[in-house]
């Protein structure tokens, strides 16, 4: 066990946690942030993306040792009042089933559109290809990230 | 105007009760009975298996109780929708929760069978056309006037002589005391203002700002982290259980064994490892570690299964005489004299449900109650089994239901409740199990491995003559007997093998219809084309014969609806106007209580197909929620494509090979068709399921318009990797 300070959604936290902990299981158990998803614990998934210095991450097999003092956000603080286009855009298409999947979806889309502003369909495509969705959301998932780059 | 009249018996019907200082709160009690006389719609047996509660505030909030659990079918926007239709009060004054299992006031709380709406109906618009009547009533006597001189529109009661309106929630406490009217006028469905429009997900401002809803994320205060180890292999079982390296691991609190094994199972109660070790500890990852320093040994209970003997066994069966379940004529004499018989076998593996959000359960079990929370689709079912494994009344064990990450049929099966339960007898305390990824894609309750084979004999003149089905599975067959082409043709035959197997199976999304809709439609595309007609006329031409001189009276499809399906995605796909350059294939199935036909579109690009566009006409009644039915329409043929194509469980000496998404292919973004179109059948019939109907006939769709392409037919899935492998002669 250690004591690691890691700046989280603007906010500095101290956790006393193994070093090797998933960066993952430091916001569901410690911090209480839940909206970041356990699906399969080896980056196969993409339900755990979160944000590291705005690049988009795999949270579960990231340890905290190697977080340091880069800025991690999460789907609780991609937004303040869940505003950001990318959030906007999948209510408007109403993209959700059963929504486990999403936060995930929505981090990795924010980033992307950071990076490629006016993707394609098929740029999307790709972009988002390591996050499962099990419902088969895809086709909404692929408009709302049009629709959220032209409302950026 | 369609009139419901209720009765009222020993346990009323409605309960009418002041739910704190204000409102009113009409908690529906579905023991009781109802009847239709004369004119007035009949009213389902099932109508008794729903419920709902309505909570108006005297601001006019109406908050409307979700009795059903959410698997992602979006039942907790959609049944509460057809209690404000009926209602009549503003969406947006509306607010949902989910309730809890209660089986003193509401019924059928599963998800399941893609019934909810369809059972939920009647008595939904019932719940919100009882509550709009006393409201009104309470508005008369306040006003001195008659009912019939009043209106309601969203929220608020009309006096449509004096133009007054007073306002739902200002009338909520004078409704009190009114009496439960024995009649409730039902609207129109032409006067709908909510149903049949589109609303939007309840839960998505939620679900996209990350706050807590399921499963996985409920946790208290002081509760222990479990996870469980389970044999590796089926037909494994416990020898021995050393600790002493995990137990010295930090965070780590406890190993020991349990026994789940259930006094009175339930059909719920699936599954094939009882006795498991659990190790609990403070944190998820102390507890993931310290898991796989547990020293276990494992020793052989009944015979291991390996995927080549399975494959044996499946070849085997099709040539076997199974038990014939329906013979109409005699299809081998009407064979031997045909012109032509195609003569084809089809198959498809385990498949596992994986849930995106893995099995786990909360539960606190004291001496005198037993508190679970967590993601079940059967909680009814589940209180039954955990009643009996902690020989505990059901009436001091609670349930909770979570909106669960993905169902399936996975949560039907709810052992990992049953486990949380007995975790916490064990430890005197609040427990969260968790199944890691690998603890639940080898956990079993998978989709039965299947194979079937089909003959059928044309004339001359390319009639279906005669069709003939065997079907074998591990462990049941997948043909239902009366389903179509039950009643087109004359010889008829359906037989079915079932294979005993130490895997534990269970319901996967559209039981049995996932594989052999998919399977019969490829084959009737291979018939349609020996006997030289358009595949779709020559479905059509077997729902004429269904129409005006079924064989048999056990069909349990409307012809008339089916054909209609066809029609209608022939219409909108321009089938008769193929563009250059698509390959197309076409194929549609009758599950669920609803119609799906779909045509698949795949374009070259280089040695590669692509799914360009998948076209989907659907019959299930009034559509409820349009935005909802769609994207459930969507999802049933991308989760249907991508299991075709790339899914499957295939076992080692009882251990199964794939044990997460590295190994298991499930479809991902570039693998989806970028484009799909529904198209609905507008008939006014009462609603139908919508949950699974979509699945079942993509297979044969991608498989048809496959060979449309590239000349090849596809028997085998999954399609990508199967037919590569199959080691069997294909028939």
């Amino acid at each position: 066990m250690a004591v690691f300070t890691i700046k989280v959604n603007g906010k500095q936290h101290q956790v006393d946690v193994d070093s090797d902990t998933p960066i993952l299981w430091v916001l569901r158990d410690h911090l209480k942030l839940v909206g970041t998803k356990y699906g399969c614990g080896i980056a196969q998934c993409g339900a755990c993306t979160i944000h590291l210095n705005g690049n988009s991450i795999r949270s579960c097999s990231l340890p905290i040792s190697a977080v340091g003092e880069q800025e991690v956000t999460t789907i609780e603080g991609l937004s303040e009042d869940g505003d950001h286009p990318v959030q906007k855009a999948w209510i408007e298409h109403d993209v959700p089933q059963c929504g486990y999947c999403q936060a995930g979806q929505i981090m990795n889309a924010a980033a992307f559109l950071d990076k490629n502003p006016n993707p394609s369909s098929e740029e999307i495509a790709t972009a988002m290809n390591g996050n499962i969705c099990r419902c088969g959301t895809y086709t909404r998932i692929n408009k709302a990230i049009q629709t959220a780059a032209k409302n950026a | 105007m369609t009139v419901v009249k209720t009765e009222i018996n020993r346990r009323s019907f409605l309960k009418v009760s002041a739910a704190g200082s204000a409102g009113i709160m009409i908690g529906f009690n579905w023991l009781a009975s109802c009847t239709s006389p004369g004119e007035t719609v009949s009213i389902p047996e099932e109508w008794f298996n729903i419920n709902a509660f309505i909570t108006i505030a005297d601001n006019g909030e109406v908050t409307i109780m979700s009795p059903n659990p959410e698997i992602g079918q979006n039942v907790k926007t959609s049944m509460p929708l057809i209690v404000a239709e009926e209602l009549d009060v503003d969406w947006n004054m509306v607010k949902v929760e989910q309730a809890g299992l209660d089986t003193e006031n509401y019924r059928r709380q599963l998800a399941g069978g893609s019934q909810s709406i369809r059972q939920g109906w009647q008595s939904l618009r019932m719940a919100g056309a009882a509550a709009r009547r006393l409201l009104m009533e309470a508005a008369a006597k306040k006003w001195q006037v008659s009912v019939s001189n009043l209106s309601t529109d969203k929220g608020q009661i009309i006096n449509n002589e004096t133009g007054d309106k007073i306002g739902y929630g200002e009338i909520a406490i004078e409704a009190v005391s009114i009496p439960v009217p024995e009649e409730i006028k039902l609207k129109d469905p032409k006067d709908f203002k909510l149903i049949g429009q589109g609303v939007k997900n309840v839960d998505a401002p939620k679900i996209v700002t990350g706050e807590p809803l399921f499963g996985l994320d409920y946790m208290e205060d002081g509760a222990t982290i479990a996870m469980i180890e389970h044999p590796p292999a089926f037909g494994m079982k416990l020898k021995s259980l050393d600790a002493e390296e995990a137990k010295a691991m930090p965070g780590i609190k406890d190993v020991f064994t349990i026994d789940t094994t259930v006094g009175e199972p339930q059909w719920s109660d699936v599954n094939a490892f009882t006795e498991l070790v659990v190790i609990t500890g403070e944190s998820t990852w102390q507890v993931m570690k310290a898991k796989k320093k547990l020293k276990i040994e494992w020793e052989q209970d009944t015979p291991a299964e390996s995927s080549t003997d399975h494959a044996k066994k499946l070849v085997d069966a099709m040539s076997q005489k199974g038990e014939v379940a329906r013979e109409d004529g005699n299809p081998a004499k009407a064979s031997q004299s045909a012109s032509k018989v195609v003569d084809r076998t089809f198959s498809a593996p385990f498949l596992a449900h994986n849930t995106l959000e893995p099995m786990n359960f909360f539960a606190n079990v004291t001496a005198e109650k037993a508190i679970l929370v967590g993601p079940i689709q059967t909680p009814e079912y589940l209180r039954k089994s955990v009643s009996s494994l902690l020989n505990m009344p059901e009436e001091n064990i609670s349930i909770d239901m979570t909106r669960m990450g993905g169902g399936f049929g996975r949560r039907l099966y709810g052992h990992f409740g049953v486990e949380a339960a007995a975790i916490s007898k064990k430890i005197g305390g609040p427990v969260k199990l968790i199944y890691k990824r690998e603890d639940d894609l080898t956990q079993g309750t998978y989709r039965p491995a299947y194979r079937v084979n089909y003959k059928a004999a044309l004339d001359d003149n390319g009639k279906m003559v005669a069709f003939q089905a065997k079907g074998a599975g591990i462990p049941g067959s997948p043909l239902f007997q009366d389903r179509f082409p039950a009643g087109t043709v004359d010889n008829y035959k359906v037989e079915n093998i079932n294979i005993d197997t130490n895997i534990s199976t269970g319901a996967w999304r559209a039981p049995r219809s996932n594989f052999v809709a998919g399977a019969e439609q490829a084959f009737l595309d291979e018939v349609a084309e020996a006997a030289g007609k358009d595949p779709i006329d020559f479905r059509l031409e077997l729902f004429d014969r269904a129409i005006n001189d079924p064989v048999g009276d056990r069909n349990d499809y409307d012809p008339e609806r089916y054909a209609g399906v066809l029609k209608l995605v022939r219409e909108k796909a321009g089938w008769d106007n193929k563009p250059a350059g698509v390959f197309r294939g076409v194929s549609a199935y009758f599950c669920h209580n609803s119609y799906v036909a779909q045509v698949v579109d795949v374009v070259k690009e280089g040695n590669d197909l692509k799914l360009q566009k998948v076209w989907c006409a659907v019959d299930c009644g009034i559509v409820v929620n349009k935005e909802g039915a769609i994207n459930q329409i969507e999802g049933g043929i991308i989760d249907g494509i991508g299991h075709t194509m790339y899914s499957q469980v295939n076992f080692d000496k009882g251990a199964p090979v794939q044990n997460n998404f590295d190994q298991y292919r499930l479809i991902r973004h570039t693998e989806a068709p970028p484009e799909i179109e529904v198209f609905f059948v507008e008939n006014g019939i009462d609603p139908t399921g919508l949950g699974e109907p979509s699945l079942p006939p993509i297979a044969a769709a991608v498989a048809n318009a496959m060979y449309q392409a590239t000349g090849k037919r596809w028997y085998h899935q999954p399609f990508m990797i199967a037919e590569q492998e199959e080691l069997i002669e294909v028939g």
